[in-house]
This record gives structure tokens, C-alpha cells and sequence, in this order.
């Protein structure tokens, strides 16, 4: 059965394509990552694939099943957790909040018991916290486990998404852009995260990404981008060095 | 200074976080249980008026503070709780079956109320749930043949187990008993999947959706649940005052309510108690004041009401934590003493959001 795949994807905003006949097909347990210039509609696949928007055009398979018509919800109970390029995390709650709010969808407990905040209800937390504690382990954020997110600097927020994204244990994980904004010891701490959620985890990884070393070190396969449409797609080497690749990102001949 | 060592997870999953805090609600409970003993007749009717005030209090808490989502409508569910229980206590029902059809039939009201909170929000939402609030209001002055129209309804004592609840101390109980329980059950459901959501709804909902929350199923129980607590307070008000008519409902009451998750302090429980206690208490001190104001001043019509604006600004401006946010800053500073900094509570800027995917 194929894990994932997007066929012939698009969407439009007013007169504008911003992702216009995009269909490609993740493998598991990849890293596959999206490149393209700004507004090439990078975003708007995971908003799609996330159903945030509704797609005008095309369909998305995961693990055999279609997501298009679902529920946003839906997605993230089939297993697709995501980061967002501008955090998006609850600020007014502790990090271990956050972190728990990522635990959604294995909640086990009916509202009657939460109420009365049965021993069941109290088994439940425990093992959920026991699962958050793997993740902060993971992600060392022991340090701001109690802290308000709100408050909290930029380099880190990026490494709590991460772990929200982890704690809800996807089968795909849709990372955009998890270096933008950060210093180059904490883009290689991303790196090695990116490299042991794949191998270790076994999670398969979607990411968009700027950085084209990272993308180097941690990508199977890539994928570019431009207005909306796929220009070229193979493994990184291939991709960078593909003339209209070049050429989205330095603008055509007759421009320059 | 108090430092909590933590070596269990079950630590954090405790209501009460220290020793420190088991002694002190021990503490007020004595205190409340004793009420009867030591307060006169005047502050009991005042704590009837607070405990009830504070379980609506918790019920919009819940609704504003906690799933993020305005009501400018909720005098209307205090209204379908009251005439509930004074018709139903009417037919001979007891309390025991009153009280909870009044929840419920309140939380029902709340779910259809709660439908357009699925698509507007902010300023949209207040306007679609103040036109519900009049709308319940015009209705109970028109459907004279159940609720007696304007000249209203009188509402028969409790009875509560085939004997009748009387006088004060008995009435006392059973609001600080409930008081209690509401607390307690938010406080549970707080800790809980569900409590959770709730928040994360009110901090993205984008990233809710995103974690797997149902927001239409989240957003239409916090309403339900937030009519029920306020229809239970609704039920406890008609009996406490024992006649109701349809301007005891009205948009101002909507936005006494508002005002008590305000000034108790937006996401907090103990601001939802806090903000009750505030609100009754305030006229008290305004008829106290009047005879020390000069009699221009005192004399003057709509006093109460533009003290109550000018409290409401004054702490939106000056103390958006409310009550409890302002105990917090004065419990650290006597914790910390000598070196509490002025800054500690200042609210960070928050970084660029995205705005295209609201
Ligand atoms: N909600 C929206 N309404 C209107 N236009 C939109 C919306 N979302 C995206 N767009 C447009 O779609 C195009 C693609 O945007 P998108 O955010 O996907 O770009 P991107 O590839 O992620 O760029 P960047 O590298 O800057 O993040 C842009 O032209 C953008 O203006
Ligand atoms: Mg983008």
C-alpha cells in the first residue's frame, strides 16, 4: 500500500494560483523535502495536506485511505502531526501543556470521569505524562518543562513545536522551515533531531526548508518548487544543480 | 521563599500543589462552614448572593477564560435556570430533579447558542450572543401563559427530600456545598484532556485542530457546560430572591457577569470567586461611600453603574490579570522580599504571527 501521496493538487486565492496540478509520493520512513523561492506555495501544501484549506483541485492518500472532505481534526488522529513556519504554540500554557495538548488524540477518558477525576482518569495522565517525558528527554527541554511558553526565546519555541509534534506520535511529520530564525549550533541540533526522528523513530518526515546544507545532510529525496508548479524533483544533487532550479532562484537569463 | 522538589509525576496531577495550600483552604472552609455563627443576617444573604454569583462566575470563566470565546448573552441561560426550577418546583417536583433539569435543559439552550460560535468570533461572536440575550429576554415577557409575562413568577421554597429548606443557614449550605462542587469538578476537568483542549482552543485554533482537537465538538461543549453551571446559579437565584420577572435578565446583567470574569482575572477559578465576591461586595461600599460624598454627587442617578464602568476600565488598563492576577504579585513580592523586581509580571511581546491562515 502507498504511504502517502498527493495527486495533482491545487488551489487558488482569488487570481492567484498558489499551488496549481502539484503531485508527488513520499516513501516511509523518508525525509522528503520541498525547496522553492518565496510564495512558490510551500506552505500552502501542508495547509492543504493539513486541510486547513480545501483543496480545488486534486486528492490526498494516506495509508490507503482519501483525506480530502475530512475534518482538520481527522488528520492528526490518522497519524500527520506538523510544525508551522511562524509558531503556533499556546502561549499562555507551560511548555509540559503544550506538550500534553499533543497527547490529544490518545486520550482515553470520558468527560463524567474527568469531572470527578477518576483513579482512571489519574492512570491515564501519568502514562500520558510518561510519553510527554520521552519527548522532553528527547528534545532536552527538561529546563523549561514548568515555564510559560509566552516569554520563552524564539530558538526554543521551535524545539517545543517539535516536540508537540512529536508527543501526538505521527506516522508523518510535516516540518516548515525547522532552521528559519535559528543560530547555526542550534540549526545542527535541528539536523541531528531531523536525522534520529527518522532513523530512530522511524517517523517519515515532510519538510519544507531554506537551508540548503540542511537539506543536503538530511534529505532523500527533494522536491523544487516554483509558482505554484514542481519544477524538478530527485535526490538533493540532482535537484540544485537542475537548470531551472537554478534559474527559479538567480531569475531567468533575459532579467538578469 | 518556597521551593516544591518534585519526584513524582503524580505531583503535578495534585489539586493542591503543598502542604501550605492543604492549611489554608482547610483554613476558609472552617470559616465558611461557621458562617452561620458569625455572620449577621445581612452578610448571610450577601455570601448566598456571592456563592451564587460564583458558580455563574465559574461558568463563564470557563467559556471566556479558558476556551476563549465571548458571551454577551449569559443573563439569558440564568433565566432559562431560574424559571425552570420556579415552574418545575411549581408542579411539585423536588429540588433533587429540579436543579438538574434546570442544568440541562440550560446546557441545551447552550449548545443551539453555541452554533455560531463555530464560525464568528471575536466582536462577531459578542454581537450574535447579546441579540440572544434580548431575544430570550422579549420571550419571556411575551409567553405570559408560562412564564406570566411581566408581572412575573413566584418561585415556592426548596423542598428537598419531602421537608422544606428553610431559613438561611439551611440555603447556606447547600450554595457553598454546590459552590464546592463546581469548583472542584473544573478544577478535575481542568487538569484533564478535555480542560486542555478547551485552552488550546482559546490560545490557536489552528494548532488545536491541528493536535487532533474537534474544535466544533470542544467550542459546543464549553458552551453547554458554561449554560449548565450558569442555569444551576439561575436555579439558586430564583429561589433566593423568590420572585422573578424578565428584568432581572436583562443585557446589563449579561455584562455584570462579564465584568466578574474581568476583574476576578480572565483564566483563573479563584478570579471567578474572587470577581462574585467583588461584585456584590461593591454596592455595598458605594451605599457606604454615598454618605461621606457630597450630596450632589451622592444624590446623583446612575452612580453605582458609572463606578462599576470606571472600576472595569481602571482594571483593564491597569491590572489585566484581574483580582487574583493582583494576589499573585502581592504573595511574590512578600515571598521574595527584599528582591522583587518591578518587571516580573510584565506580559512579553509576542513574536510575528502568521495572519494568513486565520
Ligand atoms: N490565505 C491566503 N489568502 C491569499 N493568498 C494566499 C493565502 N495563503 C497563501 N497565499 C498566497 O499563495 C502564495 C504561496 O504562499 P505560501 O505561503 O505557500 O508560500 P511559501 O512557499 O511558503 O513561501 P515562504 O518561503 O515565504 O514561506 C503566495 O503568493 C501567497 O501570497
Ligand atoms: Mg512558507
Amino acid at each position: 500500500m502507498r504511504f502517502f501521496g498527493a495527486e495533482n493538487l491545487g488551489i487558488a486565492f482569488g487570481g492567484v494560483r498558489a499551488v496549481d496540478g502539484v503531485s508527488f509520493e513520499l516513501r516511509r520512513g523518508e525525509v522528503y523535502t520541498i525547496i522553492g523561492p518565496n510564495g512558490a506555495g510551500k506552505t500552502t501544501i501542508f495547509n492543504l495536506i493539513g486541510l486547513i484549506y480545501p483543496a480545488t483541485t486534486g486528492r490526498i492518500l494516506f495509508q490507503g485511505r482519501e483525506l480530502t472532505g475530512m475534518k482538520p481534526h481527522r488528520v492528526a488522529e490518522l497519524g500527520i502531526a506538523r510544525t508551522f513556519q511562524n509558531i503556533e504554540l499556546f502561549e499562555h500554557a507551560t511548555v509540559l501543556q503544550n506538550l500534553l495538548i499533543g497527547r490529544h488524540r490518545h486520550r482515553c477518558t470520558a468527560l463524567w470521569q474527568e469531572l470527578a477525576f477518576t483513579p482512571a482518569v489519574r492512570r491515564a495522565e501519568r502514562a500520558q505524562r510518561e510519553a510527554v517525558e520521552r519527548v522532553i528527554d528527547f528534545l532536552e527541554l527538561a529546563h523549561y518543562r514548568d515555564s510559560l511558553v509566552a516569554g520563552l526565546p524564539y530558538g526554543v519555541r521551535k524545539v517545543i513545536e517539535l516536540g508537540r509534534a512529536l508527543a501526538t506520535e505521527p506516522q508523518l511529520l510535516l516540518l516548515d522551515e525547522p532552521s528559519s530564525g535559528l543560530n547555526p549550533e542550534e540549526t545542527n541540533d535541528m539536523a541531528f533531531w531531523i536525522e534520529d526522528i527518522q532513523k530512530g523513530l522511524g517517523i517519515t518526515v515532510l519538510m519544507v526548508e531554506h537551508d540548503m546544507s540542511l537539506v543536503q545532510r538530511v534529505s532523500d529525496r527533494v522536491l523544487a518548487l516554483n509558482e505554484g508548479r514542481v519544477i524538478a524533483e530527485g535526490t538533493p544533487a540532482e535537484v540544485q544543480s537542475h537548470p531551472a532550479v537554478i534559474e527559479a532562484y538567480l531569475g531567468s537569463k533575459e532579467e538578469a | 521563599m518556597r521551593f516544591l522538589f518534585k519526584t513524582d509525576y503524580g505531583q503535578d496531577l495534585r489539586l493542591f500543589k503543598h502542604r501550605g495550600q492543604v492549611f489554608w483552604y482547610a483554613v476558609l472552609a472552617v470559616v465558611l462552614l461557621a458562617a452561620p455563627w458569625w455572620a449577621s443576617e445581612y452578610m448571610m444573604t450577601q455570601l448566598h448572593f456571592i456563592g451564587i454569583y460564583s458558580i455563574v462566575g465559574l461558568g463563564l470563566m470557563l467559556l471566556v477564560g479558558f476556551t476563549g470565546q465571548i458571551s454577551l448573552g449569559h443573563a439569558a441561560f440564568l433565566a432559562v435556570g431560574a424559571y425552570t426550577e420556579a415552574l418545575l418546583a411549581a408542579a411539585g417536583w423536588p429540588f433533587w430533579l429540579t436543579l438538574p433539569c434546570a442544568a440541562l435543559l440550560s446546557a441545551a439552550v447552550g449548545v443551539v447558542v453555541g452554533l455560531p460560535a463555530l464560525r464568528l468570533k471575536g466582536i462577531y461572536l459578542a454581537i450574535a450572543t447579546l441579540a440572544f440575550g434580548v431575544i430570550a429576554e422579549e420571550i419571556l415577557a411575551r409567553w405570559e401563559s408560562l412564564t406570566g409575562g411581566n408581572s412575573g413568577l413566584h418561585v415556592k421554597p426548596i423542598e428537598l427530600f419531602g421537608a422544606r429548606l428553610e431559613g438561611d443557614a439551611g440555603f447556606y449550605y447547600l450554595v457553598l456545598g454546590l459552590t464546592a462542587a463546581c469548583c472542584v469538578a473544573l478544577a478535575n476537568l481542568l487538569r484533564s484532556p478535555t480542560g486542555r483542549a478547551f485552552v488550546a482552543i482559546r490560545d490557536s485554533e489552528i494548532s488545536a485542530a491541528c493536535m487532533g482537537v474537534n474544535l466544533a465538538r470542544t467550542k459546543t461543549l464549553s458552551f453547554a457546560l458554561s449554560a449548565a453551571l450558569t442555569g444551576i446559579g439561575g436555579a439558586l437565584y430564583a429561589h433566593k430572591v423568590s420572585f422573578i420577572s424578565p428584568e432581572q435578565f436583562t443585557l446589563l446583567v449579561s455584562i455584570e457577569l462579564v465584568t466578574i470574569v474581568i476583574l476576578g482575572g480572565v483564566g483563573s477559578l479563584h478570579g471567578a470567586v474572587l470577581g462574585a465576591a467583588f461584585i456584590i461586595v461593591l454596592p455595598q461600599l458605594i451605599a457606604i461611600a454615598k454618605d461621606y460624598l457630597p450630596a450632589g454627587v451622592a444624590g446623583a442617578a446612575g452612580l453605582q453603574s458609572t463606578v462599576f464602568g470606571l472600576v472595569l476600565i481602571a482594571f483593564i488598563v491597569f491590572e489585566p490579570m484581574g483580582l487574583y492576577g493582583r494576589w499573585l504579585k502581592v504573595r511574590t513580592w512578600f515571598e521574595l522580599f527584599p528582591f522583587y523586581r518591578k518587571g516580573m509580571f510584565r506580559r512579553q511581546k509576542t513574536y510575528m504571527k502568521s495572519e494568513r491562515v486565520r
